[in-house]
């Protein structure tokens, strides 16, 4: 089920911002990621980390993805980050300047032991890496595969222009390898990829651009700065219609395929295999997010009952 | 005390004058003719020209105990009432009533004579520091709050005789034709001030842009006007409509607007021949956004855009998504260059936009209103008079009546206001009654009055987040927490009427 997690718009919230908080509840993004490392200066860090607590203790009816940006674990705040926040049940941990796959794999191990101590599953808190550094694009294919946890890569191109010392452009080529280059990582370990934020809030039309972009290149969502930006992106993920209508066919073969008791499935006579079916799925649970078929695709129609 | 039929308990007398308890919005019709005034006769060759506004009182004849009006197309940026008291002042005149369109902030510098006995009553509600003195008992001075509808109404019918209308006319010539389009204090529609130009027993029409005769456009005509009185400047230039009107760009009101045009979606008015009126606000504007985009893309013309008019309805106009603007009163300078050149935009007087006692309001023909509230209760009730504080803050404008009229009233409001939660078990003040209020809509979720089922249904199956009005405010009230109730003294500092003339609610004294 996870493989098919909606993550088209994960929204920065500041974890200092009361009033920003109690509003997560009302976005209709995939996910929030609540900030306690750059939007919160040195002198909130503390009390951004209560509040954040407090406010997930309070969000008990969850409709979406909430992961903590905690500060890097080289800092003096990152492991408070974790022990204050983690028992309030985060569904994950987006870690900033996750240049080499050590770094993620000690936060692997920091998870396991809060989950022991707090009686949780083993690999309950997830993880999602923010590759934002020369060093983290050339590491992104280790990084992607260091623990289970991660479920996608996050590109960051604030960072990362920063560390190449290059000015971030609205065209963004300068980025293209990189991108490109994360991209590729998580794809070979069959993760997602979320694309760096889009600065300009006003602009709307350039946001539509860069999503237009990275849906072609094959990332599967975007960070995002501002709720107004959430319309925006789903559009462009939005599936068109005859993405719909072959899905559902696919799906529908799938069904008679069963009833018949065959393996083998077929749709105008060709054969349709996993990375079809998972394809098929794809699209109309996005579909669905969208309002545009009725009801989502259940598992047990994918893979059949027990 | 009587209790009217929304339980609010309102005195059998105010200020003189015998009450009607409010029953319902549609039965009440006094059996009576409308008021008169006296034959007037101008013979060739007088002058109506008077050098000053001292003059013009003096002409008017205004005594001790006699009632004035202005109107308040110039907003915030007028000085005309102001100069209009003063100058009663100094020529010793008390007991004055006022009956304005409306009392805006500048207006505050009428306080000191009210407290001075020179002004002892208004019969027009107040925006700003006057209404917030009279609710703490600072100023003795009853007040009578009327939408847009009901102040037509009442200038109509008589129950508010004005002896002296001075109507500021920004654009006027020596025999008093005059129009709002033109002049260094343009402010567009003289809607509010037809009526009053129709019924005062004394028309003066005031002046700081003397043009030859004749005034063209005529907004309102010689005919009407007794004399003509010139003043060095109506108002300031940068106040005069200079209503900000820019779609909000915060996301809360982003989201309420879009569910607001998910409700006008569902509700299948958006065809051919839509009428719609928003105010000026920032909410109201993202919902035009949003209805705008709707009708660019289904290829709907509509009929009419109404009420207070935006530079975003001109726009709207000259698209060809309305035939037609139906314009009392313009909010911004755009609306106020568009009237004064495009013939389908028109100006129409505050009795055809609302009053409910003629052959039909422009409101009778809305499909769909966007408005506001201060706060609503589970009965749908809106206040939009009084502040979470119990002060009098706000006019009522064109709520009660356009609500009443339009096939789909919807209110829009984000569910938090300051720390308070917009919907209460009661509100403070009843400014619009729920019978006429069919959908609220906030950033937690869209409520619908059970007299539309089939909306409720239609937009539960767009997986609209529909929800129960109680449901609603328990959730509100799980992140406010419940507000201690307002306190109150007995005191009925001023009257709500209902665009009818029936009383709704009363304000009464805060308990400080």
């Amino acid at each position: 089920m996870a493989d098919y997690q909606l993550r088209r718009s994960l929204l920065y919230v500041p974890g200092n911002m009361p009033s920003m908080l109690q509003n997560i509840p009302l976005f209709h993004c995939d996910g929030v990621i609540i900030d306690l490392e750059d939007a919160v200066p040195l002198s909130e860090k503390d009390a951004a980390r209560i509040l954040v607590k407090r406010f997930l203790e309070n969000y008990t009816e969850r409709n979406k993805e909430v992961l903590v940006r905690i500060n890097p674990l080289d800092s003096k705040w990152g492991l408070d980050d974790l022990r204050v926040v983690l028992p309030a049940l985060p569904d994950g941990v987006r870690l900033p300047k996750a240049d080499t796959p050590e770094i993620v794999e000690r936060l692997d191990t920091l998870l396991t032991e809060f989950e022991e101590e707090l009686e949780l599953d083993i690999g309950r808190f997830r993880i999602l890496p923010s590759i934002e550094s020369a060093r983290g694009i050339l590491n992104a294919t280790g990084i992607a595969s260091t623990s289970k946890r991660v479920f996608a890569l996050a590109f960051g191109a604030e960072d990362y222009t920063a560390s190449m010392e290059i000015e971030r452009t609205k065209g963004g080529e300068e980025l293209f390898n990189a991108r490109t280059r994360v991209l590729w990582a998580a794809r070979a370990a069959g993760i997602q990829a979320i694309d760096t934020i889009f600065a300009d809030v006003n602009d709307m039309e350039g946001l539509r651009r860069e999503t237009e972009l990275i849906k072609r290149l094959g990332y599967t969502g975007k960070s995002l700065v501002n709720p107004r930006q959430i319309d925006v992106v789903h559009e462009v993920f939005a599936p068109k219609q005859e993405e719909i209508d072959y899905a559902l066919q696919v799906i529908d073969a799938i069904k008679r395929a069963r009833l018949m008791g065959t393996g083998v499935i077929s749709l105008g006579g060709r054969m349709i295999d996993a990375p079809v079916v998972k394809r098929a799925v794809r699209v109309l649970r996005t579909a669905h997010a969208h309002g545009l078929v009725d009801s989502a695709v259940e598992d047990e129609v994918v893979y059949g009952a027990e | 005390m009587v209790r009217n039929s929304l339980g609010r308990l309102i005195p059998e007398n105010f200020a003189g004058k015998r009450l009607v308890p409010y029953r319902d919005p549609w039965s009440l019709r006094p059996d009576r003719a409308m008021a008169t005034r006296g034959l007037r006769r101008v013979n060739p060759g007088s002058n109506k020209l008077l050098a000053n506004l001292h003059d013009a009182i003096t002409a008017a004849g205004l005594k001790d105990g006699m009632t004035i009006s202005t109107h308040h197309s110039l907003r915030n940026g007028d000085f005309l009432l102001n100069q209009v008291v003063r100058t009663i002042d100094s020529l010793g005149i008390r007991d004055i009533k006022i009956a304005s369109s409306s009392i805006h902030p500048v207006h505050a510098e009428l306080i000191p004579y009210i407290r001075k006995g020179v002004i002892t009553g208004l019969e027009c509600g107040v925006n700003g520091l006057i209404g917030e003195l009279i609710s703490k008992g600072e100023l003795d001075c009853p007040v009578i709050i009327r939408s847009h509808g009901g102040r037509a109404r009442a200038l109509i019918t008589g129950d508010v005789p004005v002896d002296v209308a001075f109507i500021a006319a920004p654009c006027c010539d020596e025999y008093g034709n005059m129009n709002g389009f033109f002049g260094p204090s343009a402010c567009g529609s003289l809607g509010y001030a037809m009526v009053d130009a129709l019924h005062a027993g004394c028309v003066v029409a005031v002046t700081d842009n003397l043009v030859p005769y004749p005034a063209t456009p005529i907004s309102i005509p010689q005919t009407l006007v007794d004399y003509v009185a010139q003043v060095e400047t109506l108002g300031d230039p940068a106040k005069i409509v200079s209503t900000t009107t820019r779609i909000t760009t915060d996301p809360i009101g982003l989201l309420i607007a879009k569910y607001a045009a998910m409700v006008i979606e569902a509700s299948g008015c958006l065809t051919d021949g839509f009428s719609f009126q928003t105010g000026s606000g920032g909410i109201s504007l993202a919902v035009a956004d949003q209805v705008r985009t709707l009708m660019r893309k289904g290829k709907i013309r509509g009929s009419f855009g109404c009420g207070g008019i935006t530079g975003y309805f001109v726009e709207m106009l000259e698209e060809g998504l309305f035939k037609t603007l139906f314009d009392v009163q313009c909010f911004d300078l755009r609306a106020v260059e568009s009237i004064g050149r495009n013939p389908d935009h028109l100006e129409i007087s505050a009795d055809m936009y609302a009053n409910p006692f003629n052959a039909g309001a422009v409101v009778n023909r809305l499909d769909c209103v966007i408005l506001g509230a201060t706060e609503v209760d589970t009965d749908f009730n809106v206040n939009v008079n009084t502040e979470s504080n119990g002060y009098l803050l706000h006019n009522t404008g064109g709520h009660s009546d356009t609500a009443a009229g339009a096939k789909l009233a919807i209110i829009v409001a984000p569910s938090i206001r300051g720390r308070l939660p917009i919907i209460r078990d009661a509100v403070t003040t009843v400014t619009t009654p729920g019978e006429t209020v069919d959908v609220i809509v906030t950033e937690r979720g869209i409520v619908v009055n059970d007299r539309h089922p089939g909306l409720k249904e239609e937009l539960t199956r767009r997986r609209a987040p529909v929800k129960d009005i109680r449901e609603l405010r328990d959730e509100i009230c799980r992140v406010t927490g419940e507000p201690r109730p307002l306190e109150f003294e007995d005191e009925v500092v001023g009257l709500v009427e209902y665009r009818d003339g029936s009383i709704i609610d009363v304000i009464r004294k805060v308990k400080e």
